[in-house]
């Protein structure tokens, strides 16, 4: 399938999902599928440079948070004395550039060494980052930062919809990136890196630059959706936003799901997305936190290859490594289309 | 293919060449001299150094004495994906296929990233042809379909060998990539370097079996210790007392 | 800020205390990063999990942290060797550690992590003993004792780990395998065995550092991440497992955390160690195979 077209295919179910979501009538749907929509955004953007580079990033905190503390920042500069507003879709690419550019610099500093030293300096970065805003006044430093949320925006009325909507542009357009990623010549290029980065080297791939672009489109859409929270929640605090859980969803979501190919992240999302948000509200949000522990864990010992690769073993009847592949060949064993 | 050289004629040019891990000294004072459409055998006991050398040539280690002139370039800083583009490829000497990849995908890389970075575009159905070829002529056609833990070891190596020539190079390291092959399989190999090597290819053979060698190489390179201890004609090579002595042992 | 010689001295000496107990927390690290190879990001949550130890015993006990952690070395050996034999079989075996093997032990921490939120909550816990309150006045420097003795135990606890690795056999084993597995085999000695009491050691020093931990500051479960990023820069400055240079590295953060808080406040100190992890690491030699 061209991209077009699953692009098209994307948006007509994003058109249904929303009408969906309108037709329920009770608001908690778009606040709860906010919150699933943005980990389907954040786990496709970790697994760009996770699963398909092999490179983890502990620090999803920190690029999202970015993009949060990027739209209080333009709040307090513009809104909060003119009272113009800025779009969210602006506030979005706002907080791309901002984190893209982060990530392209942390990687230029980090990428050259091995994958280990590369994760931890992201899970530094993630507390650095944190005590800078703690420090900032500005935007609110440790009290936090208050941000009015509009009541509503025509035509789509209330304002939370108005941001699940935006929430759910944002997923179809972080998942045909990662589909066209997939596709291309970058996503053999990302597949050597993970598999034999010496090899790749020595095939004549561009390793670094790679790295860079991966370290960079990961770190700009994790910042994309972090740019709409601050409207979301009302409240921002460095502590809630600069929260680990944002680092241990973003990985075992991909995990669990399957990290070769673009369906592992979005299965891993909606599906522990969905399951969190019932845990919370029964249970605890801590006994929630435990259990994506205890299945990444488990998923990780006992099904390498996620839920996606749990399938394909089913459908192929022996063990073999999901190679979610690029054509649809008759002969190949199974390809994701 | 061309086979433009620089300066002085010599495709590729190593003087002086050292290379120290700590205080062990793996390479030193290394100087050898590679002319355009030569066969280069490279021989010397376990150890000795002939695959960091190959290492240090393709940049991917730094070597911190000397320097590596290929096609009338210095090499000094450029990375190893770079040195490729140049047109220098080496295959590994313990095999590192992409393990994620088919078999064909695995030959796609270099002419993906190699060939194509030279500006050479070409349509798809050709790059797929290409693929193809190149398997077959390491007799890896059938399983063109399948990952790399399906293979043997032998068969590795010949894919191994095959993606070394996808990146289409001037020049070819192939590095023990008879290790384990039958004898009809070695001359399969054999003949397969002649053919590139007739295309216009220059090849520095490092192996071990010495029959091939000997047959393959125009000239012989011996390396011992870190050390060159001769260069030269393969037969006066053979007769060189110092190198009796590192293969016959003290 | 006013700078005054006798705050200056404080907070040297200050950091130069601090500094050998990091030097205590890292050592698993060294040991397990840093010879080894196993990037354990998990391990200050096993600390955490030894300072708990520690508190329930004192509590219903009264027996004092340090001897509780000496007495448990042996269980977070087993819990260490346990956890590596895991490891190894599911990921290190594969060739899959760099991705899930990481991942692996993230999920560690945040298991331990939030088990004992569930179990103890968020409130800070806090152990007695007698060396815990007083402070020696020496001409202006002061020196508060329950920093003094685990400072000194932490020294203790290297001079011990450095004398088994380069004395015993086990020890010079470990070291062997992180140079050449190969040859380990040829002489009849698994590798993977020696791995599992390698990792096993790591984390048993986790139970002493826990002891220490609680002894110098009150513990709660998420007190753990300030150390993640204390650790790996120690390690990485230290020279990745040297444990002398372990030391040496753990002083100078020690010290240079100390000055931010005394000069800078407080809410600077945790930028302080993660800023020189990434320093650190720009300024590292670069290069795939570079070591």
């Amino acid at each position: 399938m061209r991209a077009p077209g699953f692009l098209l295919i994307c948006l007509l179910v994003a058109a249904a999902i929303f009408a969906a979501a309108l037709a329920v009538g009770n608001d908690y749907v778009f606040f709860a599928g906010y919150v699933v929509l943005q980990y389907v955004v954040l786990s496709t953007a970790w697994n760009i440079l996770g699963g398909y580079c092999g490179y983890v990033n502990f620090g999803t905190a920190a690029f999202f948070a970015l993009g949060a503390y990027s739209t209080v920042a333009i709040y307090k500069l513009i809104t909060e004395n003119d009272f113009y507003r800025m779009p969210i879709p602006v506030l979005m690419l706002v907080g791309g550039v901002v984190s893209g550019v982060i990530g392209l610099g942390m990687g230029y500093l980090t990428l050259r060494l091995r994958g280990a030293f590369f994760s931890i300096a992201t899970l530094a970065l993630a507390v650095v980052l944190e005590t800078l805003v703690v420090n900032w006044d500005y935007v609110g430093g440790s009290r936090g930062a208050y941000i009015i949320r509009p009541e509503a925006i025509e035509p789509i009325g209330n304002y939370i919809r108005y941001l699940f909507l935006m929430m759910l542009l944002l997923a179809v357009a972080a998942l045909t990136i990662a589909r066209l990623i997939e596709h291309s010549r970058l996503g053999y290029g990302f597949a050597t890196i993970r598999d034999d980065e010496l090899a790749a080297e020595a095939s004549g791939v561009p390793t670094l630059r790679l790295k860079l672009i991966a370290t960079t489109i990961s770190g700009a859409l994790m910042g994309m959706a972090g740019a709409p929270f601050p409207y979301y929640i009302g409240f921002l605090q460095p502590d809630s936003t600069f929260a680990l859980d944002y680092a241990v969803n973003s990985i075992a979501m991909p995990l669990i799901g399957g990290t070769t190919s673009w369906v592992g992240p979005l299965i891993g999302a909606l599906l522990l997305g969905s399951l969190q948000q019932i845990i919370t509200v029964t249970i605890s949000s801590a006994v929630n936190l435990l259990i994506v522990g205890c299945l990444l864990v488990l998923f990780v010992i006992v099904a390498p290859n996620g839920i996606v690769g749990l399938v394909h073993t089913y459908l192929q009847r022996k063990p073999d490594e999901f190679v979610g592949r690029r054509r649809v060949d008759a002969d190949a064993p199974g390809t994701v289309p | 293919m061309s086979l433009m050289t620089g300066s002085g004629g010599e495709l590729l040019q190593v003087d002086n060449l050292g290379k120290r891990f700590g205080g062990f000294v793996a390479l030193e004072n290394i100087s050898l001299s590679v002319a355009p459409g030569e066969r280069l055998g490279l021989i010397g006991p376990n150890g000795s150094g002939k695959s960091t050398l190959v290492n240090c040539i393709c940049g991917t280690l730094r070597n911190e004495q000397g320097s590596v002139h290929f096609d009338g370039r210095r090499l000094d800083g450029l990375l190893a994906h770079q040195r490729t583009h140049l047109g220098l490829a080496r295959s590994f000497q313990l095999p590192r296929p992409f393990v994620s990849l088919s078999l064909i995908d695995n030959i796609r890389i270099p002419l993906l990233y190699t060939v194509a970075a030279r500006g050479h575009g070409r349509a798809a159905h050709d790059v797929e042809a290409r693929c193809s070829g190149l398997l077959r002529e390491v007799g890896l056609e059938a399983k063109a379909r399948q990952r790399p833990r399906d293979l043997t070891q032998v068969e590795m190596r010949k894919l191994e060998l095959a993606r070394a020539m996808a990146s289409e190079p001037k020049l070819l390291i192939a590095d023990e990539a008879m290790a384990g092959l039958t004898h009809s399989e070695i001359e399969d190999i054999l003949a397969l370097l002649v053919r590139l090597n007739e295309q216009g290819v220059t090849i520095i053979l490092i192996e071990h079996i010495m029959r091939a060698v000997m047959s393959f190489s125009r000239r012989l390179v011996v390396l011992v210790s870190g050390r060159k201890i001769a260069d030269g004609a393969p037969t006066d090579v053979m007769r060189d007392p110092e190198v009796e002595r590192a293969y016959l042992g003290q | 800020m006013i700078f005054s010689f006798d705050l200056f001295i404080n907070a040297i000496i200050s950091g130069i205390l601090i500094g050998g107990f990091y030097a205590a927390v890292t050592s698993g690290v060294s040991l397990a990063f840093g010879i080894l190879d196993i990037v354990n990001i998990a391990h200050p949550a096993f600390i955490i999990l030894g300072s708990y130890v520690a508190y329930i015993v004192n509590v219903s006990l009264g027996l004092d942290p340090i001897a509780t952690a000496i007495i448990m070395v042996p269980a977070f050996y087993v819990l260490g060797a346990g956890i590596y034999q895991i490891y190894y079989v599911s990921f290190e075996k594969r060739g899959q550690e760099s991705l899930r093997g990481l991942a692996f032990f993230f999920g560690l921490l945040f298991i331990t992590e939030v088990t004992l939120v569930l179990y103890f909550g968020v409130d800070y816990r806090y152990v007695e003993a007698p060396y815990i309150g007083p402070t020696w006045h020496l001409d202006g420097i002061d020196v508060p004792l329950r920093i003094l003795v685990p400072f000194l135990v932490s020294l203790l606890l290297i001079a011990v780990l450095e004398l088994i690795l380069t004395r015993t056999f086990v020890g010079r084993a470990i070291m062997a395998v992180a140079q050449d597995q190969q040859a380990l085999r040829l002489m009849a000695i698994d590798p993977v065995r020696i791995k599992r009491v390698a990792f096993g050691i790591s984390i048993a020093t986790a139970s002493l550092a826990g002891a220490f931990l609680i002894i110098i500051q009150p513990v709660e479960p998420s007190v753990g991440r300030q150390y993640i990023g204390r650790v790996f820069a120690i390690c990485v400055l230290g020279g990745m497992g040297s444990l002398p240079g372990t030391v040496v590295a753990a002083m100078l953060i020690g010290i240079v955390e100390s000055f931010t808080a005394t000069f800078y406040g407080p809410s600077w100190a945790p930028a302080v160690s993660f800023g020189f992890l990434l320093l650190t690491l720009a300024v590292r030699p670069a290069g795939l195979l570079g070591r």
